[in-house]
This record gives structure tokens, C-alpha cells and sequence, in this order.
């Protein structure tokens, strides 16, 4: 099996997908003649040409309203948000258009659109530059979000998103793209809504997804040298969420922790411990632990910025305090 | 105006009660006299009334939870004011039972403070702390959690708590014909405890009497014809007012030993032992001697009523300075009774049975009843003891005067 980055696992899938129909069309800023801001799309003007592979305005309104009509009409966009806090300018499109349409014209309109985006903090690049909001999305019922943490998933996930007639909001961790991975020749595709366990253990349950997989699996490690047997469960797509494994993990293990890079008010982890509570809480042996963001606007300082993060060491203390 | 309303002392030796229920939750307005809580003493559940009307602004202590008499349990007051609970004097602290008054305010509150937020009170003795596992674990097994040391944080039982348990302890409960092992009981362990306490420390002797209860018998049967149904008399609540009309003559009997002074109750207060499922309790009849039958009659009916359903009140089981025991309806002979501290005597009383008796020289069926006094030799003596039980004896062979 080949072991490849993320970046190239990402590109593969778009590559392929475009190779295989037609449909498939890349739009955002600085996608064609540059090849994207994080490289991902280098090579692809050549191949493709400017109208499968276009530059457009620097209007995040403009180009997820410009994807959810080419959707309607029958294409199959990929829209490129240079990051997910520009999102936040095409919030209206998405929330009320792309989450929508489907349901609110009866269903005579499919909207399978994907829009790709990059988030995440740790690169010093400013509290207005490095936000984690995947859960914002996630609370939009009519949308599907997916956020890799292996290039395999990746890969699999974005073939997967681009099939779907679902809007997909396809998140990608800026940290993530040098990251190294196996992943299988050819065509391969991974179900969206599907959780998936990737590390196994007996000790404690932790439930996490995107570049805090990463780090879970590292403290992991971490803890194994201790005899402590984490068990990971990546979720990988955020909605529709998956928590069968999780359950099913906790109720062997009875303890959780909840790890996610955002920050934990209102968050991934309240979500997954209230429904394990609601689901299963007479198998808790001790109450679930969450680590997440601090809540402050991430700092530029890089100390700082690490600080606010979660990091390997905050995990293997949740774990601890859990058992 | 906010007020605190503590844990009240609902019976003598009364340490800590367990919060049992909150009969109004927070938010919700309570007036003077209404139920705002319920207490389970050592002895039995209580119905607590509110000293005064307000609005319940905080619960300060959790279902389930015990503390000591005179913590703070809750505060009182305006819907609109703010609370500062610190300078309310209702941040959780242990009191001496010296100051616990039953739901009085013990301060004022200085409106247009900010809001405090307490930390929740730590779990008392009493409430088990333990995860929501292994509480399904203990439940399924059969496992008293109280008995089950808690290796978790802060005591808490855990899974591994309740594993090892399994290791040490045989089931608690098998087929039919097995030996079982079953948690004493609160009311159990009190009244073993005030037992043990009597039976060592009080020097007891008994007298027993036997007693013509021919005419008793035949005027309580009289009265209970013109009695309306459900208020006919007991043979025990005549016995009641005799042994009350008797008390109020031997003071000695009617008193408590307190160090190095006997106390002579100014009230005749008559209690009552009444058997329940869980143990047995006494309620209380007050100025029994100067009450009707059918005022004791109605009032002890209710009291056991309320006792058996769990919701006597304070005043039930409080306050008495004489008991009486009666085994009468289990067709027993004559039993003797262990004094009830602080009293100083106490009256059991066997079953009315027809006998043949011997009346100017002529074997005849009469009707007997035996009963025993049990009295603190510290108090009082035989001779006294015997002098009350002739009173007793006049009373109950001519009761009549029983009713006048």
C-alpha cells in the first residue's frame, strides 16, 4: 500500500472523481493558475482547463451561491473556501440555500455540492485565521460534515462526498496536509457517517476526529507505557453523527474522554456526553471528561497558541482523571 | 427578606436527618404552615412545615442527602431579591446541636448583593456515592452499596469496588431455605442501639399485676356502641387514661434522670409503641390525663395511621414521659417491656383472657388482664412502683371514672 500525504490523498480523490465524471467541477479562490493556497489543486488548470478548474472573486458569498446553482442545474461542484472562517461570509448560502433547498422545493432539487475548506489552528496565523468551528456547521440539519484524520480516510471521504446528492461540507486540517499515510490504490471510498475505531483498548473510550485523532493516538502511546489501553474512536463525520462505536466502546470500557480542537462551550464534546448519558449511563464508572480549546480567541504567540490548544498532555491527564 | 431554614431537631437524640423530598421546589412560593420538606429521622419520615411564607429560593441541600441538625437546607424568601447566602450564614457548615432551631431564620439578608453560587454540599453520611455502573452492578447482584468501600474519586464506588465485593461476599439473597444476610435497617440499628443503652445503663425491675378486666371489658363495649364507626375505643386507649390518671398521683413515675437531678414532667404525655414493618415506633399522646377517651382514642388512631404510612409528624413522636406497650392482640400472656429513655417507666400490657376465678367462694369465668411495670431503680422504687400499679388497678376495675 502506498504511504502518501494528505495533500496527495486529497488531490488523488479530486483528480479521480473529475477523471471519472464530468460532472466534477473545482471553483474558489486561487485554485486554478496557482493550484490553491495548500497546493492541492497543482497541475489541475493544465489538465483540466479553466472551465472545469476556475479562479473566482475573492466573494465567499459568491462562490457556495454560484455552487448551489450549478448544483441545481445538474452539476457536481467542488467549491473551495481558502478557509473555514471565510465561511463565515457565505454563512447565508449555506445555512439558508445549500442546507435548504432540497427540502424546502419538496425534494425537486438535489444539491450535490461539496464545499472543501481548511480548518484549524496552530500555525500562528491569528485568532481571526485559525478557528475550529467545525460544530457550527455540524448543528445545520441538511448538511453533511465530514472532516478526515488519516490521508486514507481522506481520500476515501472526498470520493465519497463528491458522490453524494448531499451538500457536503468537506473540512481539512491546515496542520495536516505533510501528514503520512497508507492508503489503497485505485478506487477507494468511504461511507460517509460512519465512525471508526482506530486504535483499540479496554481502559477508556476516547472519542475525537481531525488533527486531534492525531493527537489522541500520540497520548495513547503515551499511556500504553503506563499500562493504560486507550481505545480511539475517530467519528470522522461530524453529521449525520455515528456513535454506534462509541457506545458500544463505552460500554466496555465505561469511561470516556471527549476530544476536539474547538472550544468545549456548546461543543463536539457536550454532544457526545450527553448522548452517552442518555444512552448509556448506567454503564459511566466515572463522569466523562472533555478537552477542547481554551476559551479565549487563539493567540498569535506561539506559546500561547500552544497552550490554548489541546494538547498530547492535556488528553493523557483527562484519561487519568477518568480512571 | 431571605430566610434559612436549617435541619430541624425532630426527636431528642436526634444527630442528622436525611432530606428525604422537597415538597416545593425551588421557585415555588410556600406559605406559613405548608409541608416544604420531608425529613426522615433516625425514627421515622417527617413532614416539615414552613415557619414562615416566602418564596423557596435555593435548595441548599440534595434528596437523599443527610446532614446534621441545624445546616442550613434551604433559603427563604423574596422572588426578586438577590441572595448573598455567605452573609446568610447558609453556606454549608457543620452546627452544634445546642444551636439548631427548628426552621427559624437565623439572618437577614442585604438586598442588592450579587448573587453567590455555592459549590453543592459534599455527600453526607447516608448517601452512598457511587457511579451510575456501579449502582446497575450492586442493583443487579444484590449488593448493599453502603457496605461496599468506594476506591474512586472521593469514595466513590466503582466498578472494581463492587468486583472485589462479588469476590468476598456470598449472595445476599438465594432460594428459600437459605441463610440470607440483610442490612440492619436505620430504625433497626436506633432502636438496638437505645436498647442496648436502656438494658445496660438503666437498672431495671418489673412488677406485674393481674387485673379484673370484666368491667372494662363490659363498658367498653357499651361505649363503642354509641360510638360512630371507625372512633370505637381500644382496650389500650383506656389504658392510656388510666395509667395517666395514675402518673399525675406518682410523679416519680412520670420523669426523666438528668445527671444528677430527677426531673418530674410537668405534662402527663402518654407514648404509645406502635409495631411497623421496619422496627417500632412511639407515638405520642399529650396530657393524656386530662383528655376524653375519645380524644385519645382519635388522636392515637391517626398518629399510628400516619406513623404506618410514613408521614408522622414531629410532634407524633416527641415529647413523651411515659409508655405503654401492649401485646394484647397476639393473645400473649404477659410480656415485660425495657424502659425508653429518658423515661422512667414503662407499661406492658398482656391479653384480656377469660379465666376461672375464684368469687365469694365460687369458681366463676372472669376476664384477666396482666400487665408489668418496668421502671429506673434511679428514679424510683418498688414500693412506689406497686402503690402506682394499685391506682392503676382502681382505675381500670372501676372505669367509670375512666369517662366522667
Amino acid at each position: 500500500m502506498a504511504v502518501i500525504t494528505m495533500r496527495e490523498a486529497i488531490s488523488q480523490a479530486l483528480w479521480e472523481e473529475m477523471e471519472r465524471d464530468e460532472r466534477v467541477f473545482i471553483m474558489g479562490e486561487e485554485v486554478g493558475v496557482w493550484g490553491g493556497s495548500y497546493a492541492v489543486t497543482k497541475g489541475f488548470y493544465d489538465h483540466f482547463g479553466p472551465k472545469r478548474v476556475r479562479d473566482t472573486p475573492i466573494a465567499e458569498g459568491v462562490i457556495v451561491g454560484a455552487a448551489n446553482g450549478a448544483a441545481m442545474a445538474g452539476l457536481r461542484p467542488v467549491a473551495e473556501l481558502m478557509t473555514i472562517n471565510f465561511a463565515f461570509l457565505a454563512m447565508d448560502q449555506i445555512v439558508n440555500h445549500s442546507a435548504k433547498l432540497h427540502s424546502m422545493f419538496g425534494g425537486q432539487f438535489a444539491l450535490p455540492l461539496v464545499i472543501r475548506t481548511v480548518g484549524g489552528g496552530g500555525r500562528q496565523l491569528g485568532a481571526t485565521h485559525s478557528q475550529t468551528p467545525d460544530v457550527v456547521f455540524a448543528h445545520f440539519p441538511g448538511l453533511k460534515v465530514v472532516a478526515p484524520g488519516t490521508p486514507g480516510d481522506a481520500k476515501g471521504l472526498l470520493k465519497s462526498a463528491i458522490r453524494s446528492d448531499d451538500p457536503v461540507i468537506f473540512i481539512e486540517h491546515a496542520t495536516l496536509y505533510q501528514l503520512r499515510g497508507e492508503v489503497p490504490e485505485g478506487q477507494i471510498l468511504e461511507p460517509i457517517g460512519v465512525s471508526k475505531i482506530q486504535r483499540q483498548g479496554e481502559d477508556v473510550t476516547i472519542v475525537t476526529y481531525s488533527k486531534m485523532l492525531q493527537t489522541s493516538l500520540l497520548a495513547a502511546d503515551q499511556l500504553a507505557k503506563e499500562g493504560i489501553e486507550a481505545e480511539v474512536v475517530d467519528l470522522r463525520t461530524l453529521r449525520p453523527l455515528d456513535l454506534k462505536p462509541v457506545l458500544e466502546s463505552f460500554k466496555r470500557t465505561n469511561r470516556a474522554v471527549i476530544v476536539e480542537e474547538g472550544w468545549q462551550s456548546y461543543g463536539l464534546g457536550a454532544e457526545v456526553a450527553a448522548r452517552l448519558y442518555e444512552q448509556a449511563f448506567d454503564y459511566a464508572d466515572a463522569p466523562i471528561r472533555r478537552v477542547a480549546q481554551k476559551e479565549v480567541p487563539l493567540p498569535y504567540n506561539r506559546t500561547l497558541e500552544q497552550l490554548a490548544l489541546p494538547q498530547v498532555e492535556d488528553v493523557v491527564r483527562a484519561v487519568r482523571g477518568v480512571l | 427578606m431571605a430566610e434559612v431554614v436549617t435541619m430541624p431537631k425532630l426527636g431528642f437524640d436526634m444527630a442528622e436527618g436525611r432530606l428525604v423530598r422537597w415538597v416545593k421546589s425551588e421557585g415555588e412560593a410556600v406559605r406559613k404552615g405548608e409541608v416544604l420538606v420531608e425529613i426522615e429521622t433516625d425514627k421515622a419520615t417527617v413532614e416539615v412545615e414552613a415557619a414562615v411564607s416566602g418564596t423557596v429560593r435555593k435548595h441548599l441541600v440534595n434528596e437523599g442527602t443527610s446532614v446534621p441538625i441545624g445546616t442550613p437546607i434551604a433559603v427563604l424568601g423574596d422572588p426578586e431579591e438577590s441572595l448573598d447566602l455567605e452573609s446568610l450564614g447558609a453556606a454549608p457548615r457543620a452546627s452544634s446541636p445546642e444551636t439548631a432551631v427548628p426552621s427559624r431564620p437565623v439572618a437577614v439578608a442585604e438586598p442588592s448583593r450579587p448573587a453567590l453560587i455555592l459549590p453543592s454540599p459534599e455527600p453526607a453520611a447516608g448517601q452512598v456515592k457511587a457511579s451510575p455502573l456501579a449502582r446497575r452492578l450492586a442493583a443487579e447482584r444484590g449488593l448493599d452499596l453502603a457496605a461496599i468501600a468506594g476506591s474512586g474519586p472521593g469514595g466513590r464506588v466503582v466498578k472494581r469496588d463492587i468486583q472485589a465485593a462479588l469476590q468476598d461476599t456470598p449472595p445476599a439473597s438465594g432460594p428459600v431455605g437459605e441463610t440470607e444476610r440483610i442490612p440492619v435497617s436505620k430504625l433497626r440499628g436506633l432502636i438496638g442501639r437505645r436498647m442496648t443503652q436502656a438494658k445496660q445503663q438503666v437498672p431495671h425491675f418489673y412488677i406485674t399485676a393481674e387485673i379484673d378486666a370484666g368491667r372494662l371489658m363490659a363498658l367498653r363495649q357499651e361505649w363503642n356502641a354509641l360510638q360512630p364507626e371507625g372512633h370505637e375505643a381500644s382496650v389500650n386507649d383506656f389504658v392510656v387514661k388510666a395509667a395517666a390518671l395514675a402518673l399525675r398521683q406518682f410523679p416519680n413515675l412520670n420523669a426523666s434522670l438528668e445527671g444528677q437531678e430527677i426531673v418530674r414532667h410537668g405534662q402527663v404525655n402518654v407514648g404509645v409503641a406502635v409495631a411497623l414493618e421496619e422496627g417500632l415506633l412511639t407515638v405520642v399522646c399529650r396530657d393524656a390525663d386530662r383528655k376524653s377517651i375519645r380524644l385519645i382514642s382519635d388522636e392515637v388512631r391517626e398518629m399510628i395511621a400516619r406513623a404506618r404510612q410514613g408521614k408522622v409528624r414531629p410532634d407524633d413522636i416527641q415529647g413523651s414521659t411515659f409508655s405503654v406497650s401492649n401485646l394484647g392482640m397476639f393473645d400473649i400472656d404477659h410480656f415485660i417491656a425495657i424502659v425508653n429513655p429518658p423515661e422512667a417507666a414503662i407499661l406492658a400490657i398482656g391479653s384480656v383472657r377469660q379465666e376461672p376465678v375464684v368469687e365469694k367462694g365460687q369458681v366463676v369465668i372472669g376476664q384477666r388482664m396482666k400487665v408489668t411495670l418496668s421502671a429506673d431503680h434511679r428514679v424510683t422504687d418498688g414500693a412506689e412502683g406497686a402503690r402506682w400499679l394499685q391506682v392503676l388497678r382502681g382505675c381500670l376495675e372501676k372505669p367509670l371514672q375512666l369517662i366522667l
